[in-house]
């Protein structure tokens, strides 16, 4: 009763800090980093239900993203539709193309499945580029000015962290609805061994497919409020390879198949990422990605588990050395 | 006679990718590993001939060798230091170690090269020759022939010697090769300097015939799982035929669709293969 009680608190002052961080840290500068940081942590966790959870490593989860960017706008440009009744046909887009991925590729080993979601993200990236209907390599506008609230338009960088700290705790609260189902249960038997879970009766083709829908339905929303902030989309930011490494080095450094891991990992990484941005001007997105590409296999060689495995391996030592002395 | 030259031109290429891709297969056969950063060791190959030929003058068969034995070396690190330690761990370590040094190496290299294209000054292979009207760079012409050896030369070694048949039986059963005095950890090594040396050969092909920037790793990656998946996972021999046929596919596209419809129409092939063939079409279910 009393672990409980002490998680129930450190929830309680998460909760309590991600709200008053706008507050206190007023500058637009510290907002925007605030906003940054939720995008990537709702993204890294969409993308934690089927890489970490499930331990089906996508690497193609741009594909969600770019169609939940896309969708909103499309329908803005070509009918002046508000982004808010884009999205859920955003989500519903990239739900059918979950299914259409995982559905061949889950009958094979994992391997595949990392080989198709990459490929596929970069045909749709490319035909996204040559398509006129959709902009081609320019890109769509969203609203210019808001038409009311329901265009998700704001001057002020406030509505939008709040807008995304919402959508993350539905994320978080969903995955840890599912981490004490059964649903949950399969999915870790998969990780751990795809055979043993068949043969003791687990759905797998079934679960793996529920899961990459579900974790599409939520990377499509992250790239719906994405586009909605920034006001437009292109091929690149919507569709680029570099969106969903992103998603998975900040689900695996924290740690992938964790609820907090993609929290942590956004909250080191993005800081990081404006310091690199900031301290070498223009040229600093370069050195961005070799420093996330140095860490990736850092974290693959020797913590795969992410830093959150790292810190339950430390701690009962300090433990057990503060309690001997 | 247009239509000759474009199918020519698609098969000389599709050599090349031929080349590459059995590195990737060898590796997969052998130790069902998928190297996502295959096409970088192709887009270094590339830059290894570059400099090779700026700072020492050297000429294509200098800068060939070269380049393979610098990527060879690469491909023997890599292993000992990453690939060896993450082979055994969950599936996201394995997928992680390459896809994070894919980035590592293509970042690098924008870093170290800039994204401008490059193509290697006028060496002993510039020129063009008219064979019955069809005109071929000489250099296209040596790299794809000199592709189609080499890769045939894999596919013997793997097949007619004896370190070939340690290989495969590495490949087969770890335990029984090394109870049969075979030592894995060798073999293995010795596969991925194979595999990262045909890479960086084939990288030093391509740059005496195409332009090229530290982007078209990424490319060659992705080509690479199409041929691969098209020849059959673990079959050189396969993956010579697919490379031609990817090569012959990408040509025609170009020439009827448009240049930018080529990498579409061969993506798009991949994903109907994962559909419908998923074991390659030489490959065993």
């Amino acid at each position: 009763m009393k672990r409980l009680s002490s998680q129930h608190l450190r929830l309680v002052l998460l909760a309590a800090a991600l709200l008053a961080y706008p507050l206190v840290f007023s500058g637009a500068f510290y907002r925007d980093i605030g906003v940054t940081f939720l995008l990537a942590a709702i993204s890294a966790s969409a993308w934690n239900i089927v890489g970490g959870y499930a331990g089906q490593v996508s690497v193609g989860h741009s594909m969600f993203f770019g169609l939940g960017a896309y969708t909103p706008l499309l329908f803005y440009t070509l009918f002046g539709w508000s982004p808010i009744a884009g999205i859920p046909v955003g989500i519903v887009f990239s739900v059918a193309l979950a299914v259409v991925i995982g559905m061949p590729t889950f009958r094979l080993t994992g391997h595949y499945f990392s080989m198709a979601t990459i490929a596929v993200a970069e045909l749709i990236r490319i035909f996204v580029g040559t398509w006129d209907f959709v902009g081609a390599a320019i890109g769509l506008q969203g609203p210019a000015v808001a038409r009311g609230w329901w265009d998700l338009t704001f001057r002020s960088e406030l509505p939008y962290y709040y807008i995304f700290l919402a959508v993350l705790a539905v994320v978080l609260a969903t995955t840890a609805t599912i981490e004490r189902r059964r649903f949950g249960f399969y999915l870790r038997a998969i990780k751990a061994s795809e055979r043993a879970a068949r043969s003791l009766g687990v759905p797998v083709r079934q679960t793996k497919l529920k899961a990459l829908a579900l974790s599409a339905a939520f990377t499509s929303a992250a790239g719906s409020l994405y586009a909605c902030k920034t006001g437009f989309i292109d091929p690149d930011s919507g569709f680029g390879i570099l969106v969903s490494v992103q998603m998975v080095i900040v689900a695996a450094l924290g740690g992938a198949g964790v609820l907090f891991g993609p929290l942590l990992g956004a909250a080191i990484l993005i800081p990081l990422q404006t310091a690199t941005n900031t301290w070498f001007g223009g040229g600093g997105s370069g050195l961005t990605y070799i420093l996330y590409g140095g860490i990736i296999v850092l974290i693959a060689r020797f913590e795969p588990g992410g830093l959150f495995e790292l810190w339950h391996r430390i701690r009962p030592q300090r433990w057990r050395r503060a309690h001997a002395a | 006679m247009v239509f000759v030259q474009v199918i020519t031109g698609g098969l000389l290429l599709g050599a090349i990718y031929a080349l590459f891709s059995s590195g990737l297969t060898l590796i997969w056969g052998m130790m069902n590993f998928i190297n996502f950063a295959h096409g970088e060791f192709v887009m270094l190959g590339m830059y290894v001939a570059l400099l090779v030929v700026v700072w020492l003058a050297g000429g294509p068969a200098i800068f060939g060798i070269a380049a393979a034995v610098a990527l060879a070396a690469l491909g023997i690190v890599i292993y000992f230091s990453l690939v060896r330690h993450v082979i055994r761990g969950p599936m996201l370590a394995q997928i992680l170690s390459t896809f994070g040094l894919a980035l590592l190496l293509r970042y690098s290299a924008f870093w170290l090269f800039s994204s401008n294209f490059r193509s290697l000054p006028p060496n002993a292979l510039s020129g063009t020759l008219s064979i019955g009207g069809v005109y071929l760079p000489v250099a296209q012409l040596v790299a794809g022939v000199a592709a189609i050896a080499l890769t045939i030369a894999l596919h013997l070694l793997l097949t007619q010697t004896t370190v070939g048949s340690k290989l495969l039986a590495v490949a087969e059963d770890r335990t029984a090769a090394m109870l049969m005095g075979i030592r894995p950890d060798r073999m293995q090594a010795l596969a991925w300097g194979l595999s990262a040396g045909a890479a960086g050969i084939a990288g030093a092909l391509m740059a005496t015939a195409y332009p090229w920037s530290p982007s078209v790793g990424e490319t060659f990656g992705l080509i690479a799982f199409v041929v691969v998946a098209l020849g059959g996972f673990g079959s050189v021999l396969g993956s010579l035929y697919a490379g031609l046929i990817i090569g012959l596919i990408q040509a025609v596209s170009a020439y009827w669709l448009g240049a930018i419809y080529k990498d579409i129409v061969v993506y798009g092939l991949f994903v109907a293969l994962l559909w419908f063939r998923p074991q390659g079409l030489m490959g065993k279910a």
